[in-house]
């Protein structure tokens, strides 16, 4: 160690990434100078904002750091880098509450319209991106970068790859949110649902993705054990899947570098038929495999089982990801795209039934021999339950995808129904059950601040949702049903507006169950808060936990 | 070596499992995507089909910046009802031009695909500006600040020279005169109005918001709406020609 003579230098990323924050914020600021719409400048104001703040956090952090870079390992066990995860766990339950938030509002705004305001900043069509953006991408997002940064790095036993580069992941990351977010209420949008951003929102989350994926993939690299454990499969395919969805979908020509529309590349039926194998797959990638990644790696560790069955898993593997990018035309079952893709996409939709019930049986299967556990741990429960109603939803979800079923569901609430179902009970609580594991391992706490609220949180939430899906499945079957209905001469017997009344007392129920679901997740905001803050500090340094039994693939 | 012991190559090397994810992931979307670039059938061919006016396409764009498409699909399906209830099914031929498309996922509000001419421009302005005024229960919001926002003609002319850049087949007469084209559709005394109808054969040429000066965004609304669906002539559409 020659600390004295050699002088203290900038890493190679630190100078890079310093140069780099200075090129965007020089651009930035050229960009708000000549923006054309005030949405443009704002966001390229904030880009500007960003990016100095960037500068200025890599050279604070350069001054305030020791002499030399963290070490990969202490005392022969892997350095774990959990900044990054704490940041995106921490975030992820504030976006929750906002998504959640955002949602019942909505939910409101259809039995209620005077709450829309009048205003274009508050109108169900300007929040209703918002709100599934905040949940899918903020929410569900931040869970997917904490998770996976936690679990590669436990299941390969080595640091995390890249000093600031998984920095760079999670705050960009959420820097996209915060610009998509704020653009649909701007009224930036491009109206292909779920990949509403804007041109410059698109390129600079494939930048934030890019560097993820090279994360990811570096940290898989130098694992020090012989096999990539399951879960790692999964994150694996959801971070490669989901970049090549996203620049599928999102090819556009803007209409001037300073103004933020842009028209797609796509026109009509083709760009249908791209819309729906990017939204479907966001279904498929971002809400399946990413967190069946979770399913694979909380599960065995809050049950201390392994895995059902490793054959199994590899089955469940290969087969759900060549399936799921072939459902994609069941959103466009009866309308001006060709018959052979819809029959295509309704066969694989319905194939899909089996290998997702095939990594439900390996979920719920790896509580052989611990299923008392579900009596005392409303974690594992939580967890559990999740993975049932996993099942649920991808039972209907076939069903649906089925023409003549289609042809009476499609277009009313009982789509919005099944994917809260979705989306509620399988990502939610898959979610919820990761960050009450999550959050005291990172934290290095004993455990939960409370398992009482865990419970209060699992049934308050549980009946939130039956309110829910129920109200919409009643809802949507009654729309459908109407639409269709004829009377004894012939004759349609009701008007549109009827079948919008009818859905009135459900859409109040639906509120009340979407309101349940917020309340549980402000106690588990309290819950996680409390237990970083007065939670007893584990004995045991956090890096010593073994890997699970589970991580041993059968030989 | 059995199966099992052989998908080893996959959990011992990252590379090689990154490659195997993505040839499986490829295959389904090259085949269910790429055919339709190429299959003639796709796409009907039929007759009447031309690009939005500037001040429809601009119309359009405010259609999807208030978020229209989350609750109105612009897509009837060839069922028996919805063919009584909103007029003949969607052609693939309807939204060639359209980009992004609109047909929508939801109706928590009726199909709006052929609402064009269906209504009054009178209705539309009082709809749209509190839609309950009109129709007591229903659940849309209002937007009575369409009417009280003009259209910025500066940029019309790129937005049409992008599309153009994507496929729409603008002609350099109609890129040219984007600006003076936007004006002269909402407004049946402009100088300009003769050559706008033209450029674009049989577009409406009406004063849409019923407000004299320059067009609102309420004017460029409501035309979008008033030429949804009314293009194809199907009277004269031979359906027989177009089986696929």
């Amino acid at each position: 160690m020659n600390q004295s003579q050699s002088p203290k230098w900038m890493s190679n990323g630190e100078a890079g990434l310093a140069v780099f924050f200075s090129a965007t914020a020089f651009l930035c600021l050229i960009a708000a100078g000549k923006a054309l719409d005030t949405a443009f400048a704002f966001h390229a104001t904030l880009g500007a904002a960003a990016s100095l703040w960037a500068v200025f956090a890599i050279f604070n952090r350069y001054y305030d750091r020791p002499y030399a870079l963290p070490p990969e390992e202490i005392n022969g066990r892997p350095n774990y880098h959990l900044g990054p995860i704490k940041f995106a766990a921490a975030i992820s339950v504030f976006w929750g509450i906002a998504g959640f938030t955002v949602g019942l509002l909505i939910a409101s705004q259809l039995a209620w319209p005077a709450l829309n305001f009048d205003l274009p900043w508050t109108s169900f069509g300007r929040l209703r991106p918002l709100h599934t953006s905040a949940v899918v991408f903020a929410f569900g997002g931040n869970v997917l970068i904490a998770t996976s940064f936690y679990v590669v790095q436990k299941t390969c036993r080595v640091r995390l790859a890249g000093d600031l580069a998984p920095w760079f992941v999670v705050l960009g990351y959420n820097f996209f949110i915060l610009i998509a977010g704020t653009g649909y209420l701007l009224g930036v949008t491009q109206s292909k649902e779920y990949a509403e951003p804007e041109w410059y929102a698109d390129l600079w989350l494939t930048i934030v993705w890019v560097t993820y994926l090279l994360v990811f993939l570096m940290t898989l690299i130098k694992r020090k054990e012989p096999h990539i454990y399951v879960a790692n499969w999964f994150y694996l395919a959801f971070i490669i899947t989901i970049a090549v969805l996203h620049l599928g979908n999102n090819p556009a020509i803007p209409v001037s570098m300073f103004g933020s529309k842009s028209y797609i590349l796509w026109g009509g039926v083709q760009d249908a038929m791209f819309q729906w194998w990017y939204g479907h797959n966001a279904v498929g990638f971002f809400l399946t495999a990413g967190f069946l990644a979770i399913m694979y790696y909380f599960i065995p560790k809050r049950a201390e089982r392994p895995v059902y069955s490793y054959r199994l898993s590899i089955i469940h593997f290969w087969a759900i990801i060549f399936l799921y990018i072939w459902a994609g035309p069941h959103h466009l079952h009866y309308t001006a795209l060709p018959d052979w893709a819809q029959t295509l996409g309704m066969t694989f939709s319905i194939m899909l039934w089996m290998p997702s019930w095939g990594g439900m049986i390996n979920g719920l299967m790896t509580l052989s021999g611990a299923w008392d556990k579900l009596r005392t741990d409303p974690v594992l429960r939580m967890l559990v339950v999740s993975v049932a109603f996993y099942g649920m939803a991808t039972f209907e979800g076939p069903l649906m995808s089925i023409k003549v079923v289609n042809s009476l569901s499609h277009y009313t609430d009982w789509t919005i129904g099944h994917v809260h179902s979705g989306a509620l009970g399988w990502v939610g609580f898959v979610s919820f059950g990761a960050l009450y594991c999550l959050v005291p391992w990172i934290w290095n706490r004993k455990g939960l601040y409370s398992l009482k609220l865990v419970n209060w949180h699992f049934w308050i939430a549980t009946i939130g949702i039956v309110l829910y899906i129920s109200a919409m499945w009643v809802s949507g079957i009654l729309q459908g049903l109407m639409w269709r209905a004829y009377t004894s001469l012939g004759f349609l017997e009701y008007s549109f507006i009827e079948s919008v009344e009818a859905m009135h007392p459900f859409y109040i129920i639906r509120a009340a169950g979407g309101s349940l679901f917020l309340i549980g997740a402000l106690i588990m905001a309290y819950n996680l808060w409390m237990t970083v803050r007065v939670g007893e500090a584990e004995e045991i340094a956090p890096m010593s936990g073994l890997s699970p039994v589970a991580l041993q693939p059968a030989e | 070596m059995s199966f099992w012991t052989r998908h080893q190559i996959f959990e011992k090397n990252s590379i090689i499992l990154v490659v195997g994810i993505l040839a499986v992931i490829a295959i389904g979307g090259l085949v269910e995507i790429t055919p339709l670039f190429y299959l003639k059938s796709t796409i009907e061919v039929v007759d009447g089909m031309r690009p939005y006016t500037p001040l429809e396409l601009t119309g359009r764009n405010i259609y999807v910046r208030e978020g229209c498409y989350l609750c109105h699909s612009q897509m009837i399906r060839p069922l028996r009802d919805e063919v009584e209830r909103y007029g003949h099914y969607s052609l693939a031929a309807e939204s060639m031009y359209d980009h992004p498309f609109q047909w929508g996922s939801k109706r928590t509000g009726p199909d709006l695909a052929r609402v064009g001419a269906k209504y009054s421009d009178d209705w539309h302005v009082t709809h749209l500006t509190n839609p309950r005024a009109i129709v007591p229960r229903s659940v849309m919001p209002g937007y009575p600040f369409l009417a009280e926002t003009e259209v910025d003609p500066t940029t019309i002319v790129d937005h049409l020279r992008t599309s153009r850049a994507v496929g729409v087949p603008y002609s350099d007469d109609q890129i040219a005169s984007a600006v003076a084209d936007l004006n002269a559709q909402a407004d049946p005394d402009n100088a300009g109005v003769d050559a706008f109808a033209k450029r674009y054969p049989k577009a409406v040429v009406r004063n849409f918001d019923g407000k004299t000066g320059v067009p609102t965004e309420m004017d460029a609304l409501i035309a979008y709406l008033q030429m949804l669906g009314t293009l194809v002539d199907f009277k004269l559409y031979n359906e027989k020609a177009n089986l696929r």
